[in-house]
């Protein structure tokens, strides 16, 4: 292989190609040319690397320096100072905003502390067009190793060890789904990946696909092995048509090698992937109505059971698995189940990725390992809350979530804590807010969403949220009357009780969380008339400039 | 079947495994609340009224998709459990019109009736609801959306029964409405318009054309001579609009009741049946004498009419010349009878009582004027029927029985059992096995192509010829005929088609509820009504055969041709939902 003296990654996640990374690499790439540095220096496209506001991001290796918001001009003095000078482009780097120190190399950053990468551990870091660049990092050694000593049954003891729960919001256990799908009577099987990712504010599953589409291809392979399916799909909504790119690229390449396809490595094993492009609903994630969607039928829920590891895909048995949870297989199966099941607490093993927005100074995907005390997320590693000003609740399962107040910062990361607090670990999404943000407007916007995802089947969700977003409206204008709250009580309980999937059960989850922790200050909109927090607009007599969804949209 | 045994309310009870906890709970006496469950057609879980509690689950179950378990523990009546109930029934009304009153289904509505049993007397919540407009488009259906409660069974009817998908929900959420497509009408549709998602719709939503003010119009005008004919299965439906038991054959009281509305005449499609057998038997035995196109495929259905125009096109050479005996019976109201009696054919209204709301549409077929004017004027229903009784204050049960008036009120049992499936192969055969062979068959009952059956075949030997029939009802069931015929797998001589389940005694214009036993009910009733009958047999029916010698001549002569026989329109596919 070729010796390079050094690589330049330019991050070419969809963020940063929204910000311009294509024009920075090529001016990069001329700066190189121009100084006849080719064969010394390696340009490599990498996928999100995970700081997507700091981003267009290029990052030199071997030292590991990081610049930020690098503009097409700055190309020529990275390429004349540090490729050439080896001295470091100090006004590019990164500035801590609180402390404004400047980190020189990522792996100092902050926001890198206290994260332990499993699922993301090769997003951003290598080319997700090149799968020699994968492959050099482990890659289809676990799908080696299961297919040539390891029985399905092994394989899934070996999932069940991990203690692995499925990302993609419901927790369920993903050896014990494995299993359940592998003891279903049929012949053809299913493995299929959910990448449709609706919640608003959360990007993991993008980012895997697009910066590390092999592993989810791999762990694809090796749960079809597992629970003897031959045929694979990915789900990948609509807006993420990087990822499809870089899915389908990968997909082409894993054939030529002979990692896809006829008789795998030579062991007769068979597995194909297609890709399958969804309509963009929210509720297309959910599983049954993910199928129906793949089938061609109108995407809508379900009963269950049928479960689909009996009755999935054209009525076959179907494994249907995150793409967070899939990319975290490899490494389980190499590693083994007892050192994935080493991180995180007794119930909640391993990693979580998070996306943490909101009013916090450092925003972007990060995974950590479950139980990690809220605080370290939010102050460690978010740089604490945007302006100095004061917290006033995490958000944790966006649109369908409920809210850790500032009292129960430290909380424990994991899938228990956060119910008992009426929360949710859910898809990830942890939205900080600030004493400047009104809950009950917050809450009103997150029951709109609900309300116009539903996908209209059942009564309780179709007329139910629309009721539950009539009665906010009337709070947040000013028209809230005596009963009203009671009457969302009644309702919530009664939604969330009835609905026929988890969308409408869980549609109320953000009112029910305000109702237990924000109580007085939706008293104080019906009763008073009033805002504490200044948002709704009937307090003002001009137009509110700050409500909530610019800032958790 | 593996068996489980769970709990429900407190009894014991075993099912066979795969029972849902709905038929579970029949089985101990309780009768849980439905409104979107319809047994094997539409098993959906959308409306969730039939909610109960399952010891161990995180939220309420819905009982219609819940299959038992070993062990489980259910409770049907709970306080939680009639909350929800209750949440249900006022979230729906919340986003329904208030219009009982004025409503086709009062006092005869699913949604209304449970309102009635949960006692609702107010609705805590309300907002805005989606405004849709009323589809009037078609002849036969109209759809009054708001009134819609989107159980979808509609839909899953005309998809999994008839295999039409003419409607199905559109748009998503809120603003979903049960539609042909996103901004199309019935009439543009493939709507077939066998009203069978109006036998299923729970409410007000969905339902026929009424024309009753256009045949209270015509018998207030002392012009016209307003005659009226009534399909053979009317006669054992009509009493279940006035309390009888479904299957009653109400001939003399129908006929009866019918004359105090003020008709000048009151004749029996019976009669134009026998004459089907007729023209329908000899077609085909020319078809089979000549090498015409086999297997012939009967007519009188015009929901199946419209289905093979629309899907199946290149069969239609299949599909018998005549027309339905609605229509024949039309063309000689106004042309041999108004001679008859002396009557201008122009001041002659002809409406015709059917089961079915697709003889709407083929009423007004633009072809349908052999007579020189629109052979029938007015297709009515049953319902709209049995609506007129009640109007004119007829004691309907207690009416003394009179006859049809002549000639075109004579029939045979050969005609009567057009009603149920099965009856006009029944009837074909029993004539022309004797018209063959010139014997006297020994029993006139061919069983094998009577009962609810989906398709149903049999061999007759007729002469030296083994004729193959086949009978299907239900389009579904049709379907695979087709199907089979296509692939050159139908070697039948003679196919009996009916669009609607059960016949037409199952048909859109039926009284609701119009379900499994009822249909066997009807049909019992069919046969009875057979076997009363002097004579059972077209061939035999006198005014049929005085018909022939005074004016038609022969069974496809020049003059059936004329009147009797029709063209069909290949029609193509509109949407495919
Ligand atoms: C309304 C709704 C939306 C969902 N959206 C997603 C999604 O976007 N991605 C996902 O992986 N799972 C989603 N799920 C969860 C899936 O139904 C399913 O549980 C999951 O794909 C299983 O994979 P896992 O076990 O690996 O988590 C959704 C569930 C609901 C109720
Ligand atoms: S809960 Fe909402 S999204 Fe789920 S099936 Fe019911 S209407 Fe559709
Ligand atoms: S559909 Fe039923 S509840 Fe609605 S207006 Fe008609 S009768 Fe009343
Ligand atoms: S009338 Fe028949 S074909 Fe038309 S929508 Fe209803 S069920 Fe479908
Ligand atoms: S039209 Fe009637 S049957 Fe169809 S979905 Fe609406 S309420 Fe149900
Ligand atoms: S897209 Fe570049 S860091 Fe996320
Ligand atoms: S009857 Fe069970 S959900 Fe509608």
């Amino acid at each position: 292989m070729h010796y390079y003296r050094a690589h330049v990654l330019v991050c070419a996640g969809s963020v940063c190609v929204t910000s311009g990374c294509r024009a920075v690499k090529e001016a990069i790439l001329e700066g190189i040319t121009r100084h006849q540095l080719e064969e010394e220096i390696k340009v490599v496209e990498t996928g999100c690397m995970g700081f997507c506001e700091l981003g267009p991001l290029v990052v030199v290796y071997p030292e590991g320096v990081m610049y930020c918001r690098v503009k097409v001009e700055d190309a020529a003095v990275i390429v004349n100072e540090h490729l050439l000078k080896g001295r470091i482009v100090k006004h590019l780097l990164y500035q801590d905003p609180n402390t404004r120190k400047t980190v020189t190399l990522m792996k100092d950053l902050p926001f890198l502390s206290k994260q332990t990468k499993v699922a993301m551990r090769n997003a951003g870091l290598i080319n997700p067009e090149d799968i020699e660049e994968y492959i050099a990092g482990e890659g289809y050694l676990a799908l080696a190793k299961v297919l040539s000593s390891m029985s399905p049954e092994e394989v899934i003891i070996e999932m069940k060890k991990s203690g692995l729960r499925g990302r993609g919001g419901a927790g369920f256990l993903t050896g014990l789904k494995w299993e359940f799908t592998a003891k279903a009577r049929g012949t053809q099987k299913y493995v299929v990946c959910n990448g449709d990712e609706g919640v608003p504010g959360v990007f993991m599953d993008r980012s895997i696909l697009e910066g590390d589409p092999h592993s989810v291809i791999e762990a694809m392979a090796i749960a079809g092995y597992a629970v003897g399916a031959d045929q694979g799909y990915i789900y990948v909504r609509a807006e993420y048509p990087l990822a499809v790119e870089k899915l389908r690229h990968a997909i082409n390449q894993a054939c030529e090698f002979g990692l896809l396809g006829e008789n795998i490595l030579g062991t007769g094993f068979n597995f194909e992937v297609n890709i399958r492009v969804g309509a963009g609903a929210f509720v297309c994630g959910e599983e049954t109505a993910l199928l129906a969607s793949i089938e061609g039928r109108r995407g809508e829920p379900r009963p269950r059971p049928p479960f689909p590891a009996n009755e999935g895909l054209w009525g076959k048995p179907t494994l249907i698995n995150n793409v967070e949870t899939l990319s975290s297989v490899p490494p389980i199966i190499l590693k083994g189940g007892a050192w994935y099941a080493s991180m995180g607490t007794e119930k909640s093993k391993g990693t979580k990725v998070f996306a943490l927005t909101g009013k916090v100074n450092n925003t972007g995907l990060i995974e950590v390992p479950m139980g990690i005390p809220l605080k370290e997320i939010i102050f460690d590693i978010g740089g604490g809350i945007l302006n100095n000003k004061k917290l006033k609740a995490v958000l944790a399962g966006g649109p369908v979530g409920g809210f850790i107040p500032a009292e129960h910062l430290n909380v424990s990361m994991d899938y228990e804590s956060l119910a008992a607090l009426g929360t949710l670990i859910g898809s990830g999404s942890l939205t900080v807010i600030d004493e400047d943000t009104c809950v009950v407007d917050l809450v009103k916007f997150f029951v709109e969403f609900c309300h116009e995802e539903s996908c209209g089947k059942c009564t309780p969700c179709r007329i139910g949220t629309k009721r539950m977003l009539e009665i906010l409206e009337r709070i947040t204008r000013g028209e809230g009357k005596d009963g009203d709250i009671e009457a969302l009580e009644v309702l919530c309980d009664y939604i969330k009780n009835t609905a026929l999937c988890g969308l409408g059960q869980s549609a109320p989850n953000p009112v029910l969380s305000m109702l237990r922790y924000f109580r007085p200050e939706l008293e104080a909109h019906v009763r008073d008339k009033h805002c504490p927090a200044s948002v709704c607009a009937f307090l003002f007599d001009s137009p509110c400039q700050n409500t909530a969804e610019g800032g958790v949209r | 079947m593996p068996m489980v045994t769970l709990t429900i309310d407190g009894k014991e009870v075993q099912v066979e495994q795969g029972t849902t906890v709905l038929e579970a709970a029949k089985k101990v006496n309780i009768n849980i609340p439905t409104l979107c469950y319809l047994k094997d057609i539409n098993v959906v879980g959308a409306c969730r009224i039939c909610v109960v509690e399952v010891k161990g689950a995180r939220t309420l179950q819905a009982a219609c998709v819940t299959p038992a378990a070993e062990n489980m523990v259910v409770l049907t009546n709970t306080p939680a459990v009639r909350a929800s109930r209750r949440m249900t029934l006022e979230l729906i009304l919340s986003n329904h019109p208030f219009e009982c009153p004025t409503c086709v289904r009062n006092k005869n509505c699913e949604l209304q009736s449970l309102a009635e049993a949960f006692g609702i007397r107010e609705v805590r919540y309300s907002g805005a609801n989606p405004v849709h407009v009323m589809d009037d488009s078609s002849v036969s259906i109209i759809r009054d959306p708001d009134k819609c409660i989107l159980c979808r069974r509609c839909a899953s009817v005309c998809e999994k029964v008839q295999t039409v998908s003419a409607i199905g929900p559109q748009g998503r959420g809120f603003d979903t409405v049960i539609a042909p497509g996103v901004d199309m009408v019935l009439a543009e549709s493939n709507c077939v318009n066998c009203g069978q998602c109006v036998l299923v719709c729970p409410t007000g939503a969905i339902y026929e054309r009424d024309q009753t003010e256009e045949v209270w119009a015509a018998l207030a005008d002392p012009q016209k001579h307003v005659v009226v004919q009534t399909a053979p299965s009317v006669r054992v439906a009509i009493g279940e609009m006035f309390g009888m038991e479904p299957g009653s054959v109400a001939t003399g009281q129908m006929v009866a009741a019918i004359r105090k509305l003020g008709f000048d005449k009151v004749f029996d499609t019976d009669f134009a049946a026998d004459l089907t057998i007729m023209e329908e038997g000899s077609e085909l035995l020319e078809r089979i004498n000549n090498g015409g196109i086999l297997p012939q495929i009967t007519s009188c259905s015009p929901g199946w009419v419209k289905f093979i125009e629309h899907f199946y096109p290149t069969l239609l050479p299949h599909v018998s010349t005549c027309k339905s005996p609605q229509q024949m019976f039309g063309a000689l109201a106004k042309t041999f009878y108004a001679e008859k009696a002396g009557v201008d054919p122009a001041d002659i209204f002809s409406v015709s009582i059917m089961p079915c709301t697709a003889k709407k549409f083929e009423a007004q077929r633009p072809e349908m004027n052999a007579s020189g004017y629109q052979d029938v004027d007015v297709a009515l229903t049953t319902r709209e029927l049995g609506r007129m009784l009640k109007q004119a204050g007829i004691d309907f049960n207690e009416l003394p029985e009179e006859n049809y008036d002549d000639p075109l009120g004579v029939s045979t049992g050969a005609a009567v059992i057009f009603g149920a499936t099965g009856g006009v192969m029944e009837a074909a055969l029993r004539t022309v096995y004797e018209i063959v062979t010139g014997n006297t068959l020994a029993s006139v009952d061919f069983v094998d192509v009577r009962g609810m059956e989906g398709v149903k075949e049999a061999t007759v030997k007729v002469g030296d010829l083994d004729v193959k029939v086949a009978v299907a009802h239900g389009l579904g069931n049709a379907r695979k005929l087709l199907d089979a015929l296509q692939a050159g797998e139908a070697n039948y001589h003679f196919i009996e088609i009916m669009c609607c389940p059960g016949g037409c005694i199952g048909g859109g214009g039926q009284p609701i509820p119009t379900n499994y036993e009822i249909r066997q009910k009807r049909i019992d009733g069919i046969y009875t009504a057979d076997e009363a009958m002097v004579l059972r047999k077209s061939h035999e029916n006198p005014a049929i055969q005085q018909l022939y010698k005074e004016y038609l001549e022969k069974p496809l002569g020049h003059k059936s041709h004329q009147l009797l026989h029709t063209k069909y329109t290949s029609r193509g596919q509109s949407n495919q939902l």
